[in-house]
């Protein structure tokens, strides 16, 4: 057992930051709960700072082969890090002075916590436990806000969660059952010449679990219910983190399985199935929320494209990993819009926007056309470092059909921005935006810009190889 | 130089977008400054330009940018690129001259064109596939804002259905680059890089699906037949400079793509979908004549003279990759291909600054709303007829020594593009038609006591239909230019 504690650092921080976090929340009269808030913001900029650091460190597996330490461990961190902390930007408006503030950052914290554990994981027990770490606190967040729709989404939320936490846990264990060990590298081996159809039936319940926690298809049943009923912050934070680390350990588990099973196709077929199904979904919409719910499963499906050809060529990964990054800061400033005009709440409502406060509007065009695909924006290089790895794996009937949809998702994005620059109707003041969360959306967009045009640096850092 | 000439506009587009409570006529006559500054430039880079030898490129600049994909900032420009790269330094000053009265918003509206003049003088000087989408896609966001916040009557629509169709180009576009990138060893963006390589050589049916992607995406740009659709209400509900620009620069971005890519990069695919390149050039050129000369919408019926003079570039293209034919011949209709896309950029952005007139004074493009507007606006209708006449091929005028060559070039590779030939003349009576229905007779409808042009609107149409003038009497500085690159273009085709 190779036990070496510093090398989880940057959890580590997470997970005092969230304990220290709950702990002076606790303690605090609810008018200071700016300290939790503050203990909270220390806990991620310090994980983020220490997995910086850990880019440095050469690549292995720690704990007896459990927890890979490497490229995309790093990139997980640092994205789950930042993102977390954008999302409690964006929320101090929303949550400042509230009854619940401190708890919601510990669970924010908690989530981060899981989904960095997930994306590091190279061993089944693991992902099984960074499930769970991953998937509690996401429904104490869905159901924060105590209203008949968070309740419901909330109960959408977990009776899914359970459903798909046992699926994983079977699909666990009949891949142990088959390959006689947890470890990946183990499992490489072990997992040889098993008949395919059992091979299948475990790697499509681990898979399962993943996908809900990805919100892809078949486990995206909450995502929008959860999206509009939840408070900004943590309909934010569950569009983002979560599918950072479920994605990364999809990509993980792929990678060593054997051909045998045409894994390929089957989450080929799952790639092409999300992003229709999202943005067929997402057209219909009026909410924002809930349109953007739906464009978030319909970004799984883009995702699930390297994933697809995982371990085919040498430009997979760094794809998925660019994408997520530049995905999650997109999201972000989007939702930040949101959360920065809460008056603003159906498609309608955003008329006049960009009379009103132009650097948001700004902001959303930049975040939503990032969405779609536009260049110079971060989403873009993404899209496109995906498709040619999709292309270049032999699986360019996808690539088309991921055209389309990137065609058809520009409709409803178009439908949010056009009112946005429409002009405002007489007597609709909406009040000056959020302060906090204003200022959230334009450095998010910001990053959106950044990402894209410093993509020529970016790129070359994520070409690591995997550990294990 | 060539950078500075492209990142000019965005800066003040920046500028100007950034300067809050800046008086409205500050803002104008900065967005005529910053367009002039840029025609300046130009005319020293058009100076300064000697045809590079063996079909290099001239003022190129290249730095890395997203190494990992083999794409870098790379930009040039030859003898194809650097007559549209003037082009739009033209269009888009008369179009800053012509809003020096524009009311609504017009530091929104400097910005924003300012922005769009960067995005298409960075495409004609992109030469890297990346670059060059980039710069298709901002060019699309920019003008869906245009359309979408100067634009009248049914603008939101229009602009999404613009935005819609050609947004599905661009990403038909995208999945050919990266066909063309992949198929290349080593993975290359570059496109002179490409081009020497023609990745798809030997594999006729990659390359047949690669060309029919980044087919699509040009067409859809151009417009040609079938993808034409959202062309007409765009143009109807857009302002009068949006569809100045759009007609003038931004349709240009589609055959520029054919002879700057698709041509050079893809030899093989390229002759095998000559045939089908110039069948839809030839339905392209009558069908929009026909329908054109069905319209009672004026703009509307300019709209579809676009689609008719760019079937024109597509017959020249099309010929050019029959190489059983002579060099020769191919070589001519290719530089009338190039002449055509700069003609037609300067008499289109007249006829529809011209038609803009009629809406800022009336609010209607009805033909039937109008008639013997000679009598009260005489320069109006001065303007208007050299404009038509120029645009129906009159000799004398640059549209006629672009189609002249094309013609000539393409009737000497296949008899078949004689089947274009009727374009023109029914080209010539839908514009004596609607002439004759706007001008003559006696004054009636809206066209009582309507003003004749102001100096702000008679300055830049002069000056785009007296380039056009100069052009067909002199075409030789224009053609000395264009021919070098169009030889290069059909050796490159003939591989």
């Amino acid at each position: 057992m190779h036990k070496e504690p510093l090398a989880l650092l940057p959890e580590i921080c997470l997970l005092a930051g969230a304990v220290a976090t709950l702990l002076a929340g606790s303690f605090l009269p609810r008018e200071r709960q700016w300290v939790a808030r503050l203990v909270a913001t220390a806990a991620l900029v310090a994980a983020g700072v220490t997995a910086a650091l850990a880019l440095a460190d050469p690549v292995r597996t720690v704990y007896g082969g459990t927890f890979a330490v490497d490229t995309a461990t790093g990139a997980v961190r640092l994205v789950v890090a930042a993102s977390t902390l954008l999302v409690i930007g964006l929320g101090v408006d929303e949550l400042a002075g509230t009854r619940r503030e401190s708890e919601t950052y510990a669970l924010l914290l908690l989530g981060a916590l899981g989904a960095s554990v997930m994306g590091s994981t190279t061993d089944l027990l693991v992902l099984a436990i960074a499930f769970l770490l991953g998937s509690i606190p996401l429904y104490g967040l869905v159901g924060m806000l105590r209203s008949p729709g968070a309740a419901e989404a909330a109960l959408k939320t977990y009776l899914l969660g359970a459903f798909f936490g046992i699926v994983l846990l079977l699909g666990a264990t009949v891949l142990y059952g088959l390959g006689g060990a947890t470890a990946y590298t183990a499992l490489a081996g072990g997992l040889g010449g098993v008949p395919v159809s059992a091979l299948a039936v475990g790697l499509l319940g681990v898979l399962g679990g993943l996908m809900f926690k990805a919100g892809g298809v078949p486990g995206h049943f909450w995502v929008p219910d959860a999206t509009q009923a939840a408070g900004t912050p943590a309909a934010a934070f569950l569009t983002t983190v979560p599918k950072i680390g479920a994605l990364v350990a999809a990509y993980r588990l792929l990678t060593v399985l054997p051909p045998t099973a045409d894994w390929t196709l089957l989450v080929a077929v799952l790639a092409a199935a999300t992003m229709t199904l999202g943005n067929l979904a997402a057209f219909a919409q009026s909410d924002v929320r809930r349109l953007l719910g739906w464009s978030t499963v319909s970004q799984v499906g883009y995702l699930l494209m390297p994933v697809a050809v995982a371990g085919r060529g040498d430009e997979a990964l760094p794809a998925l990993l660019f994408y997520l990054a530049g995905y999650a800061v997109s999201n972000l400033a989007a939702f930040a819009v949101v959360a920065a005009v809460p008056g603003r709440r159906s498609l309608e409502d955003q008329r006049g926007l960009a009379a009103g406060s132009p650097w948001l509007a700004g902001a959303l065009v930049i975040s939503l056309l990032s969405l779609v695909g536009t260049p110079p924006t971060a989403v873009f290089v993404g899209k496109l470092s995906v498709f040619t790895a999709a292309w270049d794996g032999g699986l360019a009937w996808l690539v088309v059909v991921a055209a389309a949809n990137t065609v058809a998702s520009l409709f409803y994005y178009l439908r949010w921005i056009a009112p946005a620059f429409g002009r405002p109707e007489e007597g609709t003041g909406q009040g000056r935006p959020r302060r906090y969360a204003a200022v959230a959306a334009v450095l998010a967009a910001a990053c959106v810009l950044g990402l894209g045009l410093a993509a020529g640096t970016v790129l070359p850092l994520l070409d690591g190889p995997l550990a294990g | 130089m060539l950078s500075l000439i492209v990142f000019l506009p965005l800066a003040a587009a920046v500028a100007l977008a950034a300067a809050r409570g800046l008086p409205d006529a500050v803002a104008r006559w900065a967005w005529l400054g910053v367009t002039g500054a840029e025609l300046v430039l130009v005319g020293v880079l058009v100076a300064g330009y000697d045809t590079p030898a063996d079909g290099g490129l001239a003022w190129e600049e290249r730095l890395r940018w997203i190494p990992s994909v083999n794409s870098s900032y790379h930009v040039g420009v030859d003898g194809l690129s650097l007559p549209l790269v003037a082009l739009t330094a033209v269009v888009f000053c008369a179009c800053a001259g012509y809003s020096l009265k524009e009311g609504r918003r017009p530091r929104a509206l400097a910005a924003l064109f300012l922005f769009l003049q960067s995005t298409c003088m960075g495409l004609f000087a992109a030469q890297d596939l990346i670059l060059f989408f980039l710069f298709f896609d901002l060019s699309i966001v920019g003008m869906y804002f245009a359309i979408a916040g100067w634009g009248h009557g049914g603008a939101a629509r229009s602009a999404l259905k613009f935005f819609l169709y050609t947004f599905l180009g661009s990403l038909a576009l995208l999945v050919g680059f990266i066909g063309l990138y992949l198929a290349a060893d080593p993975h290359t963006f570059d496109i002179p890089q490409l081009v020497a390589a023609a990745p798809l050589a030997d594999d006729a049916v990659a390359g047949a699906w690669v060309l029919g992607a980044v087919l699509l995406g040009l067409a859809v740009k151009t417009p040609t037949v079938p993808f034409h659709t959202w062309l007409p209400p765009a143009h109807t509900d857009a302002s009068a400079i949006g569809s100045a620009v759009l007609a003038g620069i931004l349709l240009k971005m589609g055959t520029y793509g054919f002879v700057r890519i698709a041509m050079p990069a893809m030899p093989e695919a390229w002759q095998a979908w000559a045939w089908v390149i110039l069948t839809v050039g030839v339905v392209s050129v009558l069908y929009g004549a026909l329908v054109a000369l069905a319209q009672s919408d004026v703009k509307r019926m300019i709209a579809y003279t676009s689609v008719n003079h760019m079937g024109y570039v597509l017959v020249a293209v099309g010929a050019a990759g029959l190489v059983a034919e002579g060099a020769e011949a191919r070589e001519l209709a290719v530089t009338g291909a190039v002449t055509q896309m700069v003609s037609h950029g300067l008499i289109t952005a007249a006829l529809f600054l011209l038609a803009g007139v009629l809406h800022d004074r009336t609010g209607s493009y009805a033909m039937a709303d109008y008639g013997g507007l000679a009598a009260p606006a005489p320069r109006y209708a001065g303007f208007f007829a050299v404009a038509a006449f120029a645009s129906l091929g009159l000799p004398g005028f640059s549209g006629f020594v672009a189609e002249f060559q094309i013609f000539a070039g393409s009737i000497g590779a296949t008899w078949f593009a004689v089947l274009a030939v009727p374009g023109i003349l029914v080209t010539a009576a839908l514009f004596l038609r609607a002439y004759q229905r706007l001008f003559t007779g006696p004054t009636t409808g809206r066209a009582e006591g309507f003003p004749d042009l102001r100096p702000r609107e008679l300055v830049p149409v002069g000056v785009l239909l007296l380039l056009s003038l100069l052009i067909g009497v002199l075409p030789w500085p224009l053609l000395d230019l264009i021919a070098p690159a169009a030889e290069t273009v059909v050796g490159l085709v003939s591989r």
